[in-house]
């Protein structure tokens, strides 16, 4: 593959109270893809998110993110994450907008405090962002007056502020309907088009089909198939596939 | 602490009173056994019995008219008020004759009179003889009393800086620690304080003087000339006499001045010339200057509670086990004791250490108490605070500190801002607690004034008003700062 690997996940475990979560997850997407990590309720696929930005530690394998190394063990402190922090950007489920600042003000927070850039400069990255992502009217809102939709593209924005080179979303249609899938799954390539590695984890087989290069599937703490998304998902090899395409065949997406 | 444990009594005392029966059968009266020996104490033997010359008085009043007396505790400067509400007959403990006095009541014939004298250090034994001497120097004295109202007027003409207590047993020790130049208050005062605690002098010549009268209310003149009668008695068989000596206040000048009444059956003396009679005018300066303290006590000591609280609610939830103990035996101890016994404690309690000036003392003591309030304030608005937004706040790169100022904090600021409100509130009307340290604030003057006006009427709804108009714009403001924020 001539593409430069932006994230790469080997041998990832994961305990949690006791319980291995997580047994050895690999993971390798390059600049450039859009990857949907899939999996019934419970897998494991926030769990791998959330070790990717340093959230939670974990127990043995090894993360990179473009080049930044995070091991096992305890996590680092703040300040000699700083650079990992720059490099990965995360979505969350809910957004996690901070309510006391408007939109543009999310957009500018880390610029500003974590980066150091100049205010002004810091404003009009974030007004480019927001207007890129068709939110530039909503600037002066805030969270609380946001559309479910608005408010994830704020969020999208926010977590682009530094330019990161791997973007992640955690079941980013969750509270979406059907008619915005179309559009956020134009943005994700286009962002994926300049040059970002995306991991998204998603229970939607009809999005995944048409945002995702690649589909890993994740069961029993391991990822049990892996491969291009059209192949996946019509000819799925493994019975866990088989097990969540017929789930969501039976019911709506979750909303 | 004393004044807690009397003003405990007290409370139970009122609870404890029993209905408006049987009448006939006993002489109901009232006095503070915080005053204490000589005039009313509560038995060293057996704490649910009064003693003291007054008490002994109030007996033979009692005897005279054929019933039993029937004792009620009240704070001292509540007396008067007392008697006008018909809480009981006859109200003792040495009262002051004054002219507003018998304006509004019937008082009986003066039975004591009383020098004001000044304490000094002996060091000054020979500078402060009077007054005149004390221009510029600090004079302690009980609040409302003849004798505030003295040094009120010598500020005026000699330039005297009055300083006002709730007790009279701190004046004393505040002059010899050095906080005070000089006492002013009755000889029998002075004359048990120096038993009591030594250190001082008590110059020989009478500032001014002064009598002590049995108090009834307007319409009970004739249990008044009864009373007076049965006065006269017993000074002319030497009852009296036998009483005062029992007690220790007998002297030369007692002998003559009684037997200066029986002589003169008008009994005119206390009814010298009228001071001017003060008008809501003239009150005015005294109650903005006090009011501008409250404000300023207030908002110093909310400000320090509000840095302390959120530097102790900061402490517990991001130290370590030692320091989280330690800010927790701090909010325990603050919060489960009363803050008039802090500002004992911060005042006089460490005048040995450390001799804080009342002001200063009483900013720290508000202040230091609020804040154990404010700090679960703050650290239950910040616990409320959901997890995924501090994760949010750290995926961008924010360092802890950052998360804190910029994410945490301000929106913590958003839930804690009713109940600060409502502490800020509190604290403004608990201010009114500092007067226990010598500091005249709202209801302190409120009070003074009061006292010389002889009703609580313009001057309770005057100090009402003061304290609205400082509580409201401040709830107003919070809520248009709750509405801005609540869009957010």
């Amino acid at each position: 593959m001539s593409r430069s690997v932006a994230l790469q996940i080997e041998g990832l475990r994961l305990s949690r109270a006791r319980q291995e979560v997580l047994r050895g997850v690999d993971l390798v997407v390059p600049a450039g893809d859009v990857w949907a990590l899939m999996g019934v309720s419970g897998a494991g696929k926030s769990t791998v998110l959330r070790a990717a930005v340093a959230l939670d530690a974990f127990d043995a394998g090894r993360i990179v993110v473009d080049g930044e190394v995070l091991l096992p063990g305890r996590l680092p402190a703040e300040s000699r994450l700083r650079a990992l922090r720059r490099r990965i950007g995360m979505v969350f489920q809910q957004h996690a907008l901070f309510p006391h600042l408007t939109a543009r003000e999310n957009v500018m927070l880390a610029p500003i405090h974590a980066a150091g850039v100049d205010p002004t400069q810091a404003q009009a990255r974030a007004d480019t962002l927001l207007a890129s992502l068709g939110v530039a009217h909503r600037s002066e809102a805030y969270p609380g007056q946001l559309s479910g939709g608005e408010a994830q593209r704020v969020a999208i924005a926010r977590a682009l502020a530094l330019d990161p080179h791997v973007l992640l979303m955690d079941e980013p249609t969750a509270a979406l309907d059907p008619a915005r899938r179309g559009a956020l799954a134009d943005t994700l390539r286009r962002l994926a088009g300049e040059g970002r590695a995306l991991l998204i984890t998603t229970h939607d087989i009809e999005f995944a089909r048409t945002v995702a290069d690649r589909v890993a599937v994740l069961a029993e703490g391991v990822v049990v198939e892996c491969g291009p998304a059209r192949e996946v998902l019509e000819s799925p090899t493994h019975s866990a596939t088989r097990e969540l395409l017929r789930h969501s065949l039976d019911e709506p997406p979750v909303a | 602490m004393r004044s807690l444990l009397i003003l405990l009594l007290a409370v139970l005392a009122a609870c404890g009173a029993p209905p408006d029966t049987g009448r006939g059968a006993v002489l109901r009266w009232g006095g503070d056994a915080e005053g204490g020996a000589p005039f009313v104490e509560a038995d060293p033997a057996d704490p649910a019995v009064v003693r003291g010359f007054d008490v002994e008085i109030a007996g033979m009043l009692a005897a005279g008219l054929g019933r039993t007396p029937q004792f009620t505790q009240v704070a001292w400067a509540s007396i008067e008020q007392s008697v006008a509400r018909g809480d009981f007959d006859v109200g003792m403990s040495g009262l002051e004759d004054r002219p507003e006095l018998r304006s509004r009541f019937a008082v009986s014939l003066p039975y004591f009179e009383f020098r004001e004298v000044l304490a000094v250090r002996p060091a000054d034994r020979a500078r402060f003889l009077s007054l005149s001497d004390l221009a510029g120097r600090r004079v302690g004295t009980l609040g409302s009393t003849q004798a505030y109202q003295l040094l009120l007027d010598a500020q005026r003409t000699h330039g005297v800086v009055p300083v006002s207590y709730d007790d009279d047993v701190h004046p004393y020790t505040d002059l010899v620690d050095g906080r005070l130049d000089a006492v002013l208050l009755d000889h029998v005062i002075a004359e048990r304080a120096l038993r009591r605690a030594p250190g001082f002098v008590i110059q020989p010549s009478a500032v001014a003087r002064g009598h002590y009268v049995a108090v009834f209310a307007q319409g009970k003149e004739a249990l008044r000339d009864s009373a007076d009668a049965i006065l006269r008695a017993r000074i002319a068989d030497g009852s009296l006499e036998r009483t005062f000596r029992r007690w220790g206040v007998w002297d030369e000048e007692q002998e003559r001045y009684l037997a200066r009444v029986l002589a003169d059956r008008t009994a005119s003396d206390g009814a010298r010339p009228a001071a001017a009679s003060r008008t809501v005018r003239a009150y005015l300066p005294a109650l903005a200057r006090a009011a501008a303290i409250t404000a300023l006590i207030s908002l110093l000591a909310m400000l320090l509670a509000m840095t302390m609280g959120a530097v102790v609610a900061a402490g517990r939830l991001y130290g370590g086990p030692l320091l989280r103990g330690l800010l927790l035996t701090y909010v325990e101890v603050v919060r489960g004791t009363p803050v008039l016994l802090q500002l004992f404690v911060l005042y006089y309690g460490l005048s040995g250490v450390v001799r804080l000036p009342a002001f200063v003392a009483a900013v720290l003591g508000l202040g230091l108490n609020y804040a154990a309030y404010e700090s679960e304030v703050y650290r239950a608005a910040l616990q409320a605070i959901p997890r995924v937004q501090l994760e949010a706040a750290r995926t961008l790169g924010l360092s802890e500190w950052q998360v804190f100022r910029l994410v945490r904090g301000p929106q913590a600021l958003r839930l804690a801002l009713a109940p600060m409100t409502n502490d800020f509130v509190a604290l403004l009307k608990d201010s009114s607690l500092v007067s226990v340290i010598t500091v005249v604030e709202l209801t302190k003057q409120t009070a003074i004034y009061a006292t010389n006006v002889g009703s609580w009427v313009v001057p309770g709804l005057l100090c009402g008003a003061i304290y609205l108009a400082m509580s409201l714009p401040l709830s107003r403001l919070a809520r248009r700062l709750e509405a801005r924020w609540h869009m957010a």
